[in-house]
């Protein structure tokens, strides 16, 4: 397991009215690893993806990915230095296709944040197709490449959706609750390939209310409530920990 | 492209039996078939609705005249002189109104204008003239021309290296012009760039979350938009060397979003069909007046006569907004993709039923085609 930090969230308090959904909260993301968040609906775990994308600056506190500073970027600064997130409910380009869902990330990838191409066909860019492709297989989509994607069952948005942040490469892949929603098979099938992406060593939080996933994948588990983690360990303590007991499992189990 | 081509070039032949065969009307074809491209570009691509194009229009016009009187009377300069100075007043508008978007966005957009119009009129005048619109003099100074040859008697005209500019050769230029821009449009909605518009506008959060700064890509689909209207302008200055402040009012504006719509909003075609439909409708119905109507319906019992020619004068002649309003409602009610969108459906249910007609029996098919054809039309 690496020791280097990939992600540091240092003190992190943010509120929303008179709300702290967020309480001075610290977080170590390890390199290499799957760090799963789990907590109670309403806990904090979304604004905390939110604030490590930009899509909200914290009140007081930092960020530091890879060694720097993030606190207070732009969105897409920080996607181009390697954050990539699934939302809890999907966002994705519903008017276009599948394949084009897909090239435009590939497109953030290869050519960055702005590049002016209004003259090369995009069927001459054998590069993003290519690796477009790639991902699609994988992601078992390429029978309809070519279908609406807002026409897709949630499911497959949902895997679509992981489809455009892999074509990235991204160095940390933010995932708020991939399998939410999932009939059990494509849940299965959704483990699997987080199981295969894994092998490849891309470091990955991920939160989840299905206990199975959260076994089967993390290597360590952050347990979130009220704004700040409350306990932190392997799965195995995790599970026989008390006060999780009493803060979560018990309460997700009724 | 080849057949787009030869079905503009032709249209002098293929426009006879609409009565819509002289260059005056021809010229409106195509000079807002650019404007119309144009604004398909930032509308449909990226979903961000202008009131302010009618300013760059404008524009356009001005800066051609302009041309016309310093430097020569050769349209090529004040061509490129409209799109560089509509171009650099897109940039301004586009980066202020840019900040916002939806509502907000148009809303910035039309008093951006609005503010163009008033300047137009008021403190500007000895730029644009005012209400008498800016004209040509026999005392301008046309210096490029005067280098040439000495001032004729009476007032130049427009030329391209000599080929007159109005009538049909006017047309033919304007036509290869929008025939090259519209291969250009071709050539955006077909490139990355083009996608990454379209990703905007379905979702612009998810692109900025991917890693793309939008602004500066819908700061350049607007100021190419506002580019084509500024080319727009400088070729309605070209065929009639005469500028306006009317042209950059709201209505302006108003109308190519109209055209757009109603045609189909994001297709390539869709904005050309718009301005045909729309222009040349407002030809026949503005030009219709109570005697027509009287003639019309002749046959009618005179109190029958009068009531009919009271109701239709309603929607002709000055009226013919009416009109055209009631078109646009139906359309945008029933069909949200345009006419082109209504073209397809008609073409696939024919399509159908030819295939079903062909396999009971092969008798009516040939009836079938016909009706087929004309609605292809
Ligand atoms: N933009 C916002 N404005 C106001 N309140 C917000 C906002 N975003 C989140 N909240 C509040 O902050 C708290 C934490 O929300 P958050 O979405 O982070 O919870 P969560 O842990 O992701 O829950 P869930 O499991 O239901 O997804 C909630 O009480 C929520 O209502
Ligand atoms: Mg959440």
């Amino acid at each position: 397991m690496g020791s280097k930090a990939v992600l540091q969230v240092t003190n992190v308090l943010k509120t929303f009215g008179g709300l702290k959904a967020l309480n001075n909260l610290n977080l170590t993301i390890e390199e290499g690893t799957v760090h799963a968040i789990i907590g109670p609906n309403g806990a904090g775990k979304s604004t905390l993806l939110n604030v490590c994308i930009g899509q909200l600056t914290p009140d007081t506190g930092s960020v530091e990915f890879d060694g720097k500073n993030i606190t207070g970027l732009e969105p897409h600064e920080i996607s181009q230095r390697g954050i990539s997130r699934v939302f809890q409910t999907p966002q994705i380009f519903e008017e276009l296709d599948i394949l084009q869902n897909v090239m435009i990330p590939a497109l953030a990838h290869l050519d960055g944040q702005f590049t002016f191409n209004a003259v090369k066909d995009l069927r001459h860019r054998d590069d993003v197709k290519r690796a477009a492709m790639e991902i699609i297989e994988q992601m078992n989509l390429a029978d309809q490449l070519h279908d609406r994607a807002g026409a897709m069952s949630r499911g497959n948005k949902r895997r679509l959706e992981l489809a455009m942040c892999l074509v990235q490469k991204p160095k940390l892949l933010l995932l708020d609750e991939p399998t939410a929603g999932m009939a059990r098979a494509d849940t299965n099938q959704t483990i699997e390939i987080l199981k295969k992406i894994k092998a490849t060593g891309m470091t990955k939080v991920i939160i989840e209310h299905d206990m199975n996933v959260v076994f089967s994948l993390a290597d360590r588990v952050s347990v979130l409530a009220q704004g700040t983690i409350i306990a932190e360990g392997t799965p195995a303590e995790i599970r026989e920990s008390e006060i999780v007991k009493e803060a979560y499992l018990g309460g997700a189990k009724i | 492209m080849a057949i787009f081509s030869v079905v503009v070039l032709t249209m002098p032949l293929w426009m006879q039996p609409f009565g819509a065969a002289y260059p005056d009307i021809l010229q409106k074809f195509v000079i807002f078939g650019v404007f119309a491209i144009g604004y398909n570009i930032l509308f449909g691509l990226t979903g961000y609705l202008s009131f302010g194009h009618a300013a760059f229009l404008g524009v356009g016009s001005y800066t051609a005249v302009w041309s016309f009187k310093l430097l020569t009377m050769n349209i090529v300069p004040a061509i490129i002189l409209s799109v560089v100075m509509s171009g650099i007043f897109a940039v301004a508008m586009g980066y202020v109104a840019l900040r916002r978007s939806g509502i907000y966005f148009s809303i910035l957009t039309l008093a951006f204008a609005q503010m163009c119009y008033n300047l137009a009129y008021s403190v500007l005048t000895p730029i644009t003239n005012g209400e008498t619109g800016l004209q040509l003099a026999k005392s301008d100074p046309r210096i490029i021309d005067r280098l040439f040859s000495e001032a004729g008697e009476g007032l130049p005209s427009t030329t391209l290296f000599g080929i007159e500019t109005s009538g049909y050769s006017g047309f033919y230029i304007s036509a290869v012009i929008m025939i090259i821009v519209f291969y250009i449009s071709l050539k955006i909605f077909n490139s990355s760039f083009g996608l990454k518009l379209k990703a905007i506008k379905a979702n612009q959060n998810r692109m900025r979350y991917l890693g793309f700064n939008t602004k500066p890509y819908l700061l350049s689909a607007f100021v190419i938009s506002g580019m084509y209207a500024g080319l727009a302008g400088g070729l309605l200055a070209a065929t009639d060397p005469l500028a306006g402040a009317e042209r950059m009012q709201w209505t302006a504006s108003g109308e190519v979003i109209l055209m757009t719509i109603l045609g189909g909003v994001g297709t390539l075609f869709g904005p050309l069909l718009g301005v045909i439909i729309i222009k040349y409708f407002e030809n026949i119905f503005s030009a219709v007046n109570q005697l027509d109507l009287h003639s019309l319906y002749a046959i009618f019992p005179a109190w029958l006569e009068n009531s009919l020619v009271a109701i239709s004068s309603l929607f002709v002649g000055e009226g013919w907004h009416m009109t055209l309003g009631l078109l646009f409602m139906f359309v945008v009610a029933f069909l949200p993709g345009g006419v082109l969108e209504g073209l397809q459906l008609i073409y696939k249910k024919i399509k159908t039923r030819l295939i079903k007609n062909n396999k009971s029996t092969g008798t009516d098919t040939d009836t079938k085609q016909e009706t087929g054809a004309n609605h292809g039309e």
